[in-house]
């Protein structure tokens, strides 16, 4: 049994100017110790997806219109509030993309950073403190005794989302959810960070759902991986199965777009048009109208997600009658 | 044509730090530009790269005079830009341009695009107010905007369509040189790769000359000619793009090409990376001789005594380690 798995998350936003949905029929499942990589444009709806498990969506306007998350038996959006409180910060925890705006300014790292041990467990501040150091070191923070009561505005980014991470991991959850940590570090950084998140997983045999919008990230660092567009999945397989044979055609363009990607000296290769606008109903496929592949018949009704291969699943009816093949426009020799 | 249309010549930018409360002292400087020294030519595309911190947005606005100079010589077409007096800053900044990182926080919100490119226009006199609906129109179309789009106001577009904007607004002035500012890290890749499009496509058609600063290498080695690499406020390596980045040769450059993760899972999990550790030294009290040296995994004792000059190290390449030699 899969440790958490979503189905048919629907999350829309009711505001002033309409309707919006930002997550428009999402299902996933995530195993104990695997990763999940969530990969998407901005305005593709996933963080949106990570929110709504770990409950953060404001209500109003936001609100969950279908669909159920089952962690370990209990229904994450459905269980009362009290349960909800013993599972998030607990067994699922959250680290998110910003470490300048998610730690309090005003509070000692100590404080924060004992504070879920303080809520979940019967500790001494004694003992709390302790365990706290521990996971200082274990995150790679040197001279954690002195720098434990430093303020968050003494430290540098990086070290600020090392703390996070301290944070977050002090209960040793079974599920950690990544909000794009690393897309305000720099790369040299970023490295250290994705480290550290790998050696963590392995030692606490925690399963990760990292979002990002950086497929180089993903390459490195997820077993799964689940592509969305416009507040739907087009596409989850295996890594090596999404880099090396796409079955979606916006997985395919979405690769061809990265720079490195692409020899030097030619015109980049674009998808033309603009992201969809999620708060007009998208009665086809969402990625229809910039798909160089589409037809009629993808405008038409929504294409269901459907396995095609064991663990391969993707959303166009194109690839699924066999009229178009991705893959083979898709060649990743080109790096060098 | 091969002219150099722009000099730095031993440029350097400290901001002082002040203590105290009534009486004011200064304590120290933050030497965020610390002695560059770079001659860009003619319809060149130079990419500038380094960490956040290290200069490189300094840089830029030190070559638009928009920060003062502590040392050193920005000089323009000839021309020291530090000495020039108002009238001619006024006539040097035809020439030279900026584009800023952020399409949201770059434009005004309470003026359409027909005011926000009007502007320049009549600011400088380049047209009479009668001319200046068609030139404007010739710029929206020059940048892929439509020119129905002239009275709208910036929220009403996209991350993308705001860069073209900001874009028509740099070019209004028909200018010489460029300083692009990290143009297209606010955007997301699809969108990305319109925008870099369109500027190599503007760069040859125009024969501009492009300071394209980026933290992402992938970017700066599609769209530059040559790249120079900063760390804490200098130069540390300077060539042909695809040398410096396929085969860098400083040790800065090495782990900073090796930290990009690389989009193909089969690589990415079997190649060896270089992981530095510890985070950019604080350019307020940079270390001893080489500024690189705390993180350098192949430092020795001579590193701390000196500060290393640029040296040729292959054809058009430079870089400032002693140790290149030996550790290549």
């Amino acid at each position: 049994m899969p440790l958490l798995s979503v189905t048919d998350l629907r999350t829309y936003f009711h505001t002033r100017n309409g309707l919006y949905r930002a997550v428009d029929g999402v299902s996933f499942s995530v195993d104990r110790g695997e990763t999940l990589g969530i990969v998407g444009e901005s305005g593709s709806g996933k963080s949106v997806t990570c929110y709504s498990i770990m409950g953060l969506i404001p209500q109003p306007p936001g609100r969950i219109e279908s669909g159920s998350a089952m962690f370990d038996g209990v229904d994450l959006l459905r269980c009362s509030p009290a349960t909800a409180r013993s599972i998030r910060g607990k067994r699922i925890s959250m680290i998110f993309q910003d470490p300048m705006t998610s730690l309090n300014p005003y509070l000692r790292i100590s404080e924060q950073l004992i504070e879920p041990l303080m809520i979940h467990e019967t500790l001494s501040k004694k003992e709390a403190l302790g365990r706290a150091l521990e996971m200082m070191e274990a995150v790679g923070i040197n001279d954690g005794a002195r720098r434990i009561h430093y303020y968050p505005h003494e430290f540098s980014g990086g070290m600020r989302q090392r703390v996070m991470i301290a944070m977050a991991l002090i209960t040793r959850p079974e599920l950690l959810i990544a909000d794009e940590p690393t897309t305000a570090l720099d790369v040299t950084v970023q490295a250290q960070i994705l480290d550290l998140i790998r050696t963590l997983q392995r030692d606490l045999g925690m399963a990760v759902i990292f979002v990002t919008h950086d497929l180089g990230v993903v390459a490195g660092l997820c077993d799964q991986v689940q592509v969305m567009y416009g507040g739907r999945v087009m596409e989850t397989a295996g890594a090596r199965a999404i880099f090396n044979a796409p079955q979606h055609p916006y997985t395919q363009a979405l690769q061809r777009s990265i720079p490195a990607l692409q020899p030097k000296g030619q015109e980049l290769f674009t998808i033309p048009g603009l992201p969809p606008d999620v708060s007009k109903e998208i009665t086809g496929c969402a990625f229809a109208p910039r798909c160089s592949f589409a037809a009629d018949l993808c405008r038409a009704s929504r294409p269901e997600i459907v396995e095609s291969q064991p663990g391969h699943s993707h959303a166009c009816i194109r690839a699924r009658r066999g009229e178009i093949n991705v893959a083979e426009h898709c060649s990743p020799e080109n790096y060098d | 044509m091969t002219e150099n249309i722009l000099e730095l010549r031993d440029v350097r930018t400290h901001f002082p730090i002040f203590t105290g409360f009534l009486v004011k002292k200064q304590t120290g400087s933050v030497k965020a530009v610390d002695g560059v020294t770079l001659s860009v030519r003619q319809g060149e595309v130079l990419g500038l790269v380094g960490e956040s911190g290290c200069g490189k947005s300094t840089l830029a606005r030190t070559i638009l005079q928009l920060v003062p100079t502590t040392g050193g010589m920005v000089v323009l077409n000839g021309r020291n830009l530090g000495e020039a007096s108002r009238e001619e800053m006024q006539l040097c900044r035809r020439d030279l341009q900026m584009i800023f990182q952020d399409p949201y926080a770059s434009l005004n919100p309470r003026m359409t695009v027909f005011a926000a490119l009007a502007e320049p226009l009549l600011v400088h006199g380049i047209c009479g107010k009668s001319e200046v609906q068609s030139h404007v129109e010739e710029l929206m179309k020059l940048v892929g905007l439509a020119p129905r789009f002239a009275r709208k106001y910036p929220h009403e577009f996209s991350g993308g369509q705001r860069q073209r904007i900001a874009i028509a607004r740099a070019l209004a002035l028909k200018p010489k040189v460029i300083v692009a500012d990290e143009p297209v890290s606010a955007l997301d890749v699809s969108i990305q790769a319109q925008i870099l499009n369109l500027l190599s496509e503007l760069c040859t058609g125009m024969n501009l000359t492009l300071i394209f600063i980026a933290h992402d290498l992938s970017v700066v080695r599609h769209i530059s000619d040559r790249v120079a690499v900063m760390y804490l406020g200098k130069i540390v390596e300077l060539g042909p793009a695809l040398d410096v980045i396929d085969r860098p040769s400083h040790p800065y450059t090495k782990a900073l090409v090796s930290a990009i993760p690389v989009p193909n899972p089969d690589i990415e999990r079997t190649r060896k990376r270089i992981v530095l550790a510890g985070d950019p030294p604080s350019p307020i009290d940079p270390p001893e001789g080489c500024a690189f040296h705390p993180r350098c995994p192949h430092a020795v004792d001579r590193c701390r005594q000196a500060v290393p000059p640029l040296v040729a190290a292959g054809p058009g390449r430079e870089a400032a380690c002693i140790r290149l030699g030996e550790i290549s």
